[in-house]
């Protein structure tokens, strides 16, 4: 879209007044669906737009109705835009900025002339659990139906190419944490502030002062000395356009905070010690036929556009007011020039029945049957309270016939409430009461702080918390006043203008039998759209319980859980801190252009371009790999072979030092957790290996039972995983190219042996150590090096081993060439559920030690032969890879899976490991594989898992 | 949530790893099949006090026992695993089912 022409001015701009926060002397230009539009600093998308006589801002959820202004805050369900590639914007709350691409959501082709608003005419169709009722049947059609519905949807443009915003995250440990920064909420906080407590005030809106921001000479002249309170008191943070969007157990709270330069939003994940709720009340709207058309609005909504604003809402006005606050906008529409028609006073009885217009209100009907033109309808009723964070804490809310709305009731001893939410009265003893929460709010935190660290010494002196406060008084009592039950006055209106929800449809809801709210809510969506229920709770529960012949107490109310508002994925995702590991020879892996593998927080090379060539480099010649990741344990003590005892299926007692052994870890209940090599370096001195993947698993497990089970055992356990870089030397050639480097080890087969280590020096590197083992298949050797030296001994490796042609392999060669040698690997060849046997790992168990961790469940294991297990497999066409997990079918049932396959450039054909059924498992069985494109190829089971070399000479070699 | 580490002090609850409630590892010499399972996978699961094990994961790596309410997660002991438990503090957890007699770590 391309701006067109300037607009016609600021013509609904009032004069200057008092309290707006408009900056006159910083105009600005953006674009609303193309065309351009004066605004000032300060003003909100709307308040620009209304300025410049702009109605209607949005097309409703369902009916593509028009909507335009109602609350004229964070809040306004008709006002959500799309700002540049930013889907859903507040538009009543969002500031405008200079150039801001600002375009209408959910309309085609326009908002004027929305082909989709035909809607409203088949209205009657998409009642009450529409969704459920329409297009659950046939199901199949389920994908057709949501490819059209999800055009119908409302909702903005996510861009794929948006550039990524800068999301922040931070921790917070405040004291307290009031949540709302009205009077009350700025009188608590100062209050707990100078009591001691470290406090951070969180308000929603761009500035401190709730109500008292659009109110008369006296209340602006309180926002002046409670803004200089807050500003003056010790250790108040305060974050404004900032929610806190849910409250967790122990008072842990997410705050979205987007105050903040270069950061389009942060995420705060605030432990408060108390948390203060103070977010006001919320005017609720009254449910009558046309009550969605623009030009209703609340009569905090026009307070808002004039006094903060400057923006004239309407020509001729009808009020309908049951508060004084209602009143209040009646002065306010006199001073904006706005003529005001008629004022249906609400405490005195009927009201106003409907509201006409096609665009926007043109006629009100009255309840007295008289009929006013007008442009705009103020209706001031009531009042919701936001006990949103309140049900977050266990609370729920009780509702008074007195004040016609509900209140909190059981509130744990960490939260508090002021203000409003808390009760009614004047502004002095609002903020009266709001000064005792503070300071009993920051009394609490002290208490908590010292109860946390109690019995814990190293910290109980270093954290004492807040000091203590005034000895503790009780909390005043806050009084509620009368307020008219007004809710509806017929059955056509809107509840929720988020998911175009009518009376109607609640109605017929509950005669169709779902007289629970919580029910009801569900069934018809009311509440559950982006205001989340903050207009439309008290509502729905008043039809509800009309409906249903009940009072509203008797009805109950909607639970509300987090988000208290929205919230961005962005928000969510934040700063990612994750860390990764790589071994010290990374950078030579990167210059040799390696393909990388993300294997859990590790990368490494999977293959450096051939991973064939590399396992034919290591079959003929010798071939070096990065095994770094390899969990390595260094065990010190007298009691090392009785652990080692205890957490392998193997004997360990027997153990010489020099010598390595590969013994197999189970869990209790016998499934397999893990394997590696362990050896004996010297008389008291083993290393421990674990595999990359499970190398954290073995370690609380070890520690589990040297802590839990077996304190006596004189053991230390050092991970030194990342303390040595691990490099494997595999190939018949690999001694001949060790000898160059190795200065001060007999290499020779009968010096050092298979499944031996030795500690010595390579390539100028003291302090390495170097075993002999074989996952490969071929002669070689695991070198572990002082980490700081991993790229010199690789560098070396390579250099002297040019003229023997040396190359590096990565992961993939390594799979490929222990499949060939039928190495299993835990957690790609076995699961959850592999016990020992069914692994093929009976040589290793040894049932003749007392106890070791899964013997029990093995003795019974080794009892049966019911269970599936691996087994080496080859296809008879040897040119058919089976991808990892087509499953082996015998009849109509599944019997067995293909867990690792590869072409074998070895032995150039296919090979596999698999799990099969115990009735298949006989050396020369065929099986049927069935591929995932749903064909079946035949495969035989070989006699061992080993597909190469089965005998083991060339690693013994 | 917040859990306090009988080495640590209080820390937040994602800095824990949750090991199982506390159980007694029956003698693998005479366990039947159906006491070992039990010891394996059964939790009482009261909505009440229970014993249970933690794993200071991310902090001091260190196991400790715990007594917590399951319905508002306050927990009001910590101790080293292999403490002794004051017969006081189990009283609740005894009225609410089995655990709590012995301190033990499950699997991980």
């Amino acid at each position: 879209m391309t701006a067109v022409s300037a607009r016609t001015g600021m013509t609904l701009r009032l004069e200057p007044q008092p309290g707006e926060v408009i900056d006159r002397n910083r105009p600005l230009e953006f674009t609303w669906n193309g065309q351009r539009f004066p605004a000032y600093h300060g003003d909100t998308i709307v308040s620009a737009l209304a300025a410049c006589g702009e109605r209607i801002f949005s097309r409703s959820f369902k009916y593509h109705r028009p909507r335009g202004l109602l609350s004229a805050s964070f809040l306004d369900p008709g006002c959500t835009v799309q700002v540049g590639d930013e889907p859903n914007v507040r538009g009543a709350h969002r500031r405008v900025e200079p150039g801001m691409v600002v375009s209408a959501q959910n309309v085609w082709p326009s908002l004027r002339y929305d082909v989709k608003s035909v809607n409203q005419v088949v209205g009657r169709f998409l009642t009450a659990g529409f969704y459920y009722k329409t297009f659950i049947k046939p199901q199949r059609l389920w994908p057709a139906y949501e490819r059209v519905l999800r055009r119908f949807s409302s909702g903005g443009v996510v861009a794929k190419d948006s550039a990524h915003g800068y999301y922040d995250k931070r921790y917070a440990h405040p004291d307290v944490v009031v949540a709302g920064g009205g009077p009350a909420g700025m009188a608590a906080a100062v209050a707990a502030a100078e009591a001691g407590a470290a406090v951070l005030l969180v308000e929603e809106e761009y500035e401190l002062g709730g109500h008292l921001r659009w109110g008369d000479a006296g209340q602006l002249e309180a926002l002046r000395e409670l803004r200089a309170a807050v500003a003056a008191a010790p250790g108040v943070e305060v974050m404004t356009n900032s929610v806190v969007n849910g409250r967790y157990d122990g008072n842990w709270l997410g705050i979205v905070q987007r105050n903040l330069p270069h950061v389009v939003e942060r995420l705060v994940k605030a432990r408060a010690k108390t948390l203060v709720v103070a977010p006001g009340l919320i005017e609720r709207p009254y449910v009558f036929e046309g009550n969605d058309l623009p030009g209703v609005m609340l009569s905090t909504g026009v307070r808002r556009l004039v006094n903060l604003h400057a923006v004239k809402p309407g020509q001729r006005a009808v009020v309908l007011s049951a508060n004084p606050e209602g009143d209040a906008a009646i002065d306010d529409l006199a001073r904006a020039g706005v003529e005001v028609a008629k004022v249906v006073d609400g405490r005195r009885g009927p009201t106003i029945q409907r509201a006409t217009g096609s665009r926007g209100v043109q006629a009100v009907e009255c309840a007295d049957g008289t009929v006013v033109d007008c442009d705009l309808l103020v209706t001031a009723v009531g009042w919701t309270a936001p006990t949103a964070l309140l049900n977050m804490a266990g609370d729920r809310p009780v509702y008074s016939e007195r004040a016609a709305r509900f209140l909190p009731s059981l509130l744990p001893d960490d939260v508090l409430v002021a203000g409003g939410i808390a009760g009614d009265g004047p502004l002095e003893q609002l903020t009266e009461h709001a000064r005792a929460v503070g300071r009993e709010a920051a009394g609490r935190a002290a208490e908590t702080a010292r109860s946390l660290c109690a019995g814990i010494p190293q910290i109980a002196e270093r954290r004492a918390g807040p000091p203590d406060p005034e000895p503790a008084v009780a909390l005043p009592e806050l009084p509620v006043e009368d307020h008219p039950a007004l809710f509806f006055s017929g059955t056509r209106g809107f509840v929720d203008f988020s998911e175009d929800v009518t009376a109607k449809d609640l109605i017929a809801a509950a005669e169709e039998g779902y007289d629970s709210i919580e029910l009801v809510k569900r069934y018809t969506t009311v509440t559950m759209g982006p205001s989340q229920g903050k207009l439309e709770t008290v509502n729905a529960v008043a039809v509800l319980a009309a409906a249903t012949g009940r009072t509203i107490a008797e009805t109950g109310t909607t639970v509300w859980r987090p988000p208290y508002a929205p919230i961005t994925l962005g928000a969510l995702a934040g700063r990612i801190f994750e860390p990764v590991r790589h071994s010290p020879m990374q950078p030579w892996h990167e210059a040799a252009g390696a393909t990388p593998l993300v294997a859990g927080a590790w990368i490494r090379p999977d293959s450096y371009g051939d991973p064939a060539g590399e396992v034919r480099a290591v079959r003929s010649g010798v071939g070096i790999i990065d095994v770094t990741p390899l969990g390595k344990f260094d065990l010190r003590g007298p009691d090392v072979p009785e652990l080692l005892n205890q957490l392998y299926v193997n004997k360990w007692s027997r153990l010489d030092v020099g010598s390595v052994r590969y013994g197999v870890m189970c869990a209790e209940d016998g499934v397999v957790l893990d394997d590696g090599v362990t050896g004996r370096l010297a008389e008291d001195r083993y290393i421990l290996t674990a595999t990359s993947s499970g190398a954290a698993t073995v370690q609380e497990w070890i520690e589990s039972w040297l802590q839990t089970e077996r304190p006596d055992w004189r053991i230390h356990v050092t991970p030194v995983t990342t303390a040595y870089a691990s490099i494997n030397v595999a190939g018949p050639r690999s001694r001949e190219l060790l000898g160059r480097l190795v200065e001060d080890v007999d290499l020779a087969n009968e010096a050092f042996p298979y499944m031996r280590v030795r500690v010595g020096r390579i390539a100028g590197v003291d302090g390495c150590f170097m075993w002999r083992i074989g996952f490969t298949g071929e002669l070689s050797y695991e070198l572990h090096v002082p980490a700081s030296h991993g790229l010199r001994v690789w560098e070396a490796l390579l250099e002297r081993g040019a003229d023997l042609g040396v190359r590096p392999f990565g992961v993939e060669a390594q799979r490929i060439l222990r499949l060939e040698k039928g190495h299993f690997i835990v957690g790609q060849d076995t699961d959850g559920l592999t016990q020992a046997y069914g692994a093929g790992l009976g040589w290793a168990v040894k049932l003749d030690k007392p106890d070791f961790a899964g013997r029990t469940e093995l003795v019974w294991q080794s009892r049966r032969d019911d269970y599936f297990r691996l087994v080496g497999l080859q296809p008879v066409d040897g040119s058919v890879v089976p991808p990892e997990a087509s499953q082996i079918v015998l009849g109509r049932g599944i019997a067995g899976r293909i867990t690792s396959s590869r072409m074998s450039p070895t032995l150039g054909r296919s090979i596999c490991l698999g799990f099969v059924a115990p009735s298949l498992t006989g050396p020369g069985t065929q099986v049927t594989v069935r591929l995932p494109d749903g064909g079946e190829v035949a495969a035989t089971v070989m006699p061992q898992h080993a597909h190469f070399d089965p005998e083991g000479t060339r690693q013994r070699g | 949530m917040l859990l306090p580490c009988p080495w640590c002090g209080p820390r937040n609850a994602s800095e824990f790893r949750y090991v199982g409630e506390q159980t007694v590892r029956p003698d693998p010499a005479t366990a039947d099949p159906a006491e070992w399972r039990s010891y394996l996978y059964m939790e009482s699961n009261p909505a009440g006090w229970v014993a249970e094990n933690w794993l200071h994961r991310a902090g001091c790596r260190r196991y400790f026992a715990a007594e917590r309410h399951t319905v508002t997660n306050q927990v009001r002991a910590t101790r080293p695993p292999d403490a002794e438990a004051a017969p006081a503090q189990h009283a609740d957890a005894a009225a609410a089912g089995r655990a709590g007699e012995h301190v033990r770590e499950g699997r991980p």
